[in-house]
């Protein structure tokens, strides 16, 4: 074996153990430096005879040059060891908690709110808005039920004077959005109402949302559909059961109160629907012959229908709040379970 | 209204299945609401005769009692009754007998076998609270099961009737639904006109007959005072949740279940000469039935005698002329009152009565004769008596009268939007007893008088639906037109914002605590409320703080310490004229940001809230104000240029003293409709040149507002200047007192060009010339 032979291999054996980048430069300087051994015996070339000179200078480049590839080599994966070695030591605990801000949300009643509004909005119906403090006319007399009706016995009126009331219905928006606008009309009126009764079932406060469509043909069947519609995307339950009872309200004629299946029991009974199997939901109905004449729209040529619900009422049962005070508690462990 | 399904199924010709029927007129507008059992669930209760009552030899309130149940020898048996005693007759549940959860045993009562107990109405659930024993009529047979005797196998419909069908409040108006709902026929008693045995008249004067355009009356003499209400009446009264009283009374409540009349019996020993159907005098007064005495005004009908006035028409009867045990010769009365007239007197006096109830939602004009003779029939079976011919006193002109109606075919397709065919309607008009012509288009129709709620088309159109059945018109949703709509988001973008940086929304009732109000608002005259549901919620709100002060005291109760909410919604100013202003209000308190590991622990100062509110409008200018509610020191009213557009800062020390909180609490309350307008942005060229920055700390008067510092700056520095910061505030060491540094950082850029070094000394020159001047600011080296 050649020293040249031996000095490669000596050489290879030491790169491969070289264990530190500082090391395998060192070792590069001397083998491969301006002084390094390959180097000296390059510039000894010229001392061999000229028929020598070829041959032994192709072997030492070759060395040379195998020197140099075993010595990049080790560093490539010198340093690849070195990052590894930084990545494991900056290594974090990725399950501490997040930094964090406080997360707030909306109320449930008015997420509710909302939700009927979008559902609404996809057909064309547009949000109208009405006063809270309202008169006697807008909430009674222009809705067909004057001074005498025995229906004002339905609705326990917050007064303020002999005429100004809290308004006990969204219904009085139909009447001032049907003086400013003639037909057709496609409208929902979310908002608070207010009723003299406070028990479990009863709040003083609640909110409703009163619909209303006034064009050429329209009827009970629009009615029916549209509603039966709306209730099965609100509960996005398509095999919902929907059932429309004769019922009575000075406004509408024919008028209508509507009942789902129960969606706490699925119609087999239970203390929600009081062992019915239904729950009733809204009530709605025909535009009243009267009530078009105080707005001044011919009721031959239009025919309109009108809905309400109560919102509380339907987010109970989204929800399943079994307790409608709750709403108004604005109690933060109960309002952040809908966040 | 509470109806026996037996008593119902009297007057239908063809039985029918208590669910079905239910079913049938709750879907036609009759609610059944609920369907409850007469009696509870019992078994093995006889009828006994109590034979001996000895006082218990160990308990003072027990007796032992000898009972005769028909076997041949008497039980023992031990009881707690006050009424017990020798003679009586009443139930007797036997050894083994179940009583819901109850189960009978032979049992030792302080140291007394007993075989058996003696029930009480309640123990039976035949009513919901009663003393003492069930005391049976004297003829109850012995030892029959009181399930029998009682006929107890019944239920009762509890209906919701809806206030325009007055003519279903009766045996009869419901029995005429199912007539129609089941296409049978349905059978009315027989009332006959009563053969008269005396003449005795009274003289009836209608002065106010506007409101009371019929009145009938009979005097009946001689009626036994010891008589007793049959018990097949008064348990069909107990099923409709009345009491028993006295038999005339009973008889008249009877007939008012029955029919649907109401009806009075004076006793006419008490009546001061004739009737007179009148409007109440100034002054007077009456006392009533129920012991109450009432300031009567001119607006009010009563029935007087010559001197006074005898009953409050139509609501209750007066005590002085009211029937007792002594009572043998007696005044009877049955007038139809006009609803519209009629309407509001029992609300007004606060008295709602069964008779009242139906007086307003009305009475078949046709139906005074036909209810004073079945009541004066009832009368002779019951306490005998001899019967005066009817009075009877009309003003035709005041009666309602009955529409005569036209219903087009083509109007019922248009409004129901299916065809029903001619003959269906046909029938159905029929049946619901209406007076029909068939013309060419349609039907000319008259109601009969006691369906007084149908006046128009759309009441016919709705009549022949509800029969039809609603179920049967099918739901179309083809008609959905689309249209182009501006979207309504705002107010979600808003409260999103707030969502975002931590807000809960709360919603509060508009209705507030007058204390509290006046407390935050002392200079305000909040809208109060004639008939609030407490004095606590009694005047509406001026401003939404006072809910959400309320709400925020609540969760602190309740160990929540990091509350931030808001709320939108309407409040009220009482000026001049009521302003329903909507408004957006938040509320905050506790930690900056919640508890963790990564950041320093900070309370909520003024800053954190006014970035709140910047988060949600631009351009909003702060300035030093003072309110009522708010911390001296911290408050600004926030102003969009010129128009002022809310408030916010620190709770007033004293007012959070009077909530009893503490801790800093921060608050804001804006108007929305200044903040819901769309604002479109409008582009401005990027400069394609380097920016450059320079930081300038200058000291000022800790006095000077940062505002007027940061404004001089602005307005000095030139058309280059982009962009301002503060990034310090520094007070102290290096700083003379009473001063302050405040560092800036000043951005500067061309749009056509690089700017140098010397462009800047230029521009930073101005500025600190101008803030020396105006501030006195001198730079801080």
């Amino acid at each position: 074996m050649s020293n040249l032979e031996i000095l490669l291999n000596q050489s290879l054996a030491i790169i491969a153990s070289t264990s530190s980048l500082t090391a395998l430069e060192q070792l590069r300087v001397s083998l491969l430096g301006k002084k390094g051994d390959i180097t000296q015996q390059l510039k000894q070339l010229g001392t061999l005879p000229a028929e020598q000179r070829k041959s032994v200078g192709e072997s030492i480049n070759r060395v040379k040059e195998t020197l140099q590839m075993a010595i990049s080599e080790r560093e490539q994966s010198l340093k690849e060891l070195e990052l590894n070695l930084k990545l494991a030591a900056e290594s974090i605990d990725i399950t501490l908690p997040a930094r964090n801000y406080f997360k707030g949300g909306l109320h449930p009643v008015t997420q509710t709110l909302q939700r009927i509004e979008q559902l609404f909005a996809q057909i064309g119906f547009s949000v109208a808005e009405g006063p809270e403090v309202e008169n006697d006319y807008h909430n009674f007399e222009a809705l067909n039920i004057p001074q005498s009706h025995p229906a004002r016995a339905m609705h326990d009126t917050f007064y303020f004077s002999e005429h100004l009331l809290l308004r006990t219905h969204t219904s009085p928006v139909q009447i001032r959005v049907m003086e400013n606008q003639k037909p057709p009309i496609r409208i929902i009126a979310p908002g608070r109402v207010y009723r003299c009764d406070l028990d479990a079932t009863h709040s003083p406060m609640f909110h409703q949302v009163e619909g209303l469509w006034v064009d050429k043909d329209v009827s009970f069947t629009h009615l029916k559909g549209i509603l039966i519609d709306f209730l099965h995307r609100f509960f996005e339950r398509e095999d919902l059961s929907v059932r429309f009872r004769a019922s009575y309200f000075p406004f509408t004629e024919p008028s209508a109160e509507a009942d789902i299946q129960c969606v706490i029991c699925n119609g087999s009974g239970c203390k929600v629907c009081k062992n019915t199997g239904w729950l009733e939901v809204l009530g709605c109905g025909m535009v009243h012959p009267n009530v078009f004449k105080s707005v001044d729209i011919d009721n031959e040529i239009y025919t309109g229908y009108a809905f309400g619900m109560g919102v509380e009422r339907l987010a109970m049962l989204r929800y399943q709040v079994n307790d409608l005070r709750l709403f108004f508690e604005n109690d933060l462990r109960f309002l952040r379970q809908f966040n | 209204m509470k109806c026996s399904v037996a008593w119902l199924q009297e007057w239908i010709k063809s039985p029918f299945d208590i669910k079905t029927i239910a079913e049938q007129l709750t879907m036609a507008g009759l609610e059944i609401e609920a369907i409850e059992p007469v009696a509870a669930t019992f078994n093995q209760v006889v009828i006994g005769e109590v034979l001996e009552v000895e006082r218990h030899p160990n308990a003072e309130k027990l007796n032992v009692c000898k009972v005769n149940i028909g076997e041949t020898s008497p039980l023992q048996i031990v009881c707690g009754a006050s009424n017990v005693r020798v003679g009586m007759k009443a139930p007797v549940a036997l050894i083994g007998a179940q009583i819901g959860e109850l189960k009978i045993k032979q049992a030792k009562l302080r140291g007394v076998e007993s075989f058996g107990m003696l029930c009480s109405a309640q123990e039976l659930g035949l009513v919901e609270s009663a003393e003492g024993l069930l005391e049976l009529p004297q003829n109850a047979p012995i030892g029959q099961n009181i399930r029998e005797y009682l006929q107890l196998e019944d239920s009762v419909f509890e209906i919701n009737i809806t206030p325009n069908r007055g003519d279903c409040l009766s045996v009869q108006g419901i029995a005429r639904e199912i007539a129609v709902l089941t296409r049978s026929d349905w059978i009315s008693p027989e009332i006959k006109t009563a053969q008269t045995t005396i003449s005795d008249m009274l003289n009836v004067e209608l002065i106010n007959s506007n409101a009371c355009p019929h009145y009938v009356g009979r005097i009946i003499r001689n009626i036994n005072p010891q008589a007793t209400t049959p018990l097949w009446i008064q348990e069909k009264l107990r099923r409709s949740g009345l009491r028993t009283l006295h038999p005339v009374v009973d008889i008249t409540n009877y007939v008012l279940l029955e029919l649907g009349q109401p009806m009075h019996a004076f006793d006419l020993e008490k009546l001061n000469g004739g009737i007179r159907i009148r409007n109440a005098l100034k002054n007077e007064k009456i006392t009533l039935l129920n012991g109450q005495t009432v300031d009567l005004d001119e607006n009010t009908l009563v029935i007087a005698d010559e001197k006074q006035p005898q009953a409050l028409a139509g609501v209750m009867g007066g005590a002085a002329s009211a029937v007792d045990k002594q009572t043998t010769h007696i005044f009877l009365e049955s007038a139809f009152f006009l609803p519209t007239l009629f309407a509001g007197t029992a609300r007004r006096y606060g008295l709602q009565t069964d008779s009242s109830q139906r007086f307003e939602r009305g009475v078949d004009p046709a139906l005074q004769i036909k209810a004073i003779e079945r009541a004066t029939a009832l009368i002779l079976a019951v306490c005998g008596g001899e019967v005066a011919p009817l009075i009877q006193a009309i003003e035709p002109d005041y009666l309602p009268e009955r529409p005569t109606l036209y219903l087009r075919v083509e109007r019922l397709k248009q409004l129901l939007g299916v065809e029903i065919p001619v003959s269906e309607a046909t029938r159905i008009l029929r049946d619901l007893e209406m007076d029909i012509q068939i013309k060419t288009s349609g039907w000319q129709v008259v109601p009969p008088t006691f369906r007084f709620d149908i006046h128009l088309e759309a009441d016919l159109i709705e009549e022949i639906a509800r029969i039809y059945g609603y179920e049967k018109i099918n739901g179309e949703t083809a008609k959905y037109p689309l249209q182009i709509k501006t979207p309504h988001q705002n107010l979600q973008r808003l409260q999103t914002i707030l969502i975002q940086r931590g807000y809960q929304e709360a919603i509060t009732y508009s209705f507030v605590d007058p204390n509290i109000e006046k407390l935050l608002y002392p200079e305000r005259n909040p809208l109060a409320l004639a008939n609030p549901i407490s004095s606590d919620l009694a005047v509406m709100r001026t401003s939404l703080w006072t809910g959400l002060l309320s709400a925020l005291k609540y969760n602190l109760n309740r160990q929540q310490s990091d509350i931030k909410l808001f709320e939108t919604g309407l409040r009220f100013e009482n000026g001049e004229q009521l302003a329903q202003i909507p408004t957006l209000a938040g509320i905050a308190t506790g930690r900056a940001l919640p508890e963790q590991w990564g950041s320093a622990s900070r309370a909520i100062d003024f800053f954190d809230v006014k970035g709140d509110v910047e988060s949600l409008v631009s351009n909003l200018t702060f300035v030093r104000t003072t309110h009522s509610a708010l911390h001296s020191g911290q408050s600004a009213a926030l102003m969009c240029g010129e128009q002022p557009v809310g408030v916010m800062g620190a709770l007033h020390p004293k007012i959070a003293q009077a909530f009893d909180l503490t801790g800093q609490i921060y608050l804001f309350e804006l108007n929305l409709n200044a903040l819901l307008r769309n604002k479109v942005p409008t582009f401005v060229a990027l400069s394609k040149f380097p920016s450059l920055r320079r930081d300038v700390a200058v000291v000022v008067s800790q006095q000077i507002d940062s505002i007027d510092v940061l404004e001089t700056v602005r307005r000095n520095a030139g058309e280059w200047l982009v962009d301002l910061s503060l990034f310090d505030v520094y007070q102290g060491k290096g700083v003379p007192d009473g001063k302050k540094s405040l560092a800036m950082g000043l951005t500067f850029q061309a749009f056509s060009r690089n700017l140098t070094d010397a462009d800047i000394d230029a521009a930073l020159a101005q500025v600190l010339v101008a803030l020396e001047q105006n501030v006195q600011a001198v730079l801080r080296t």
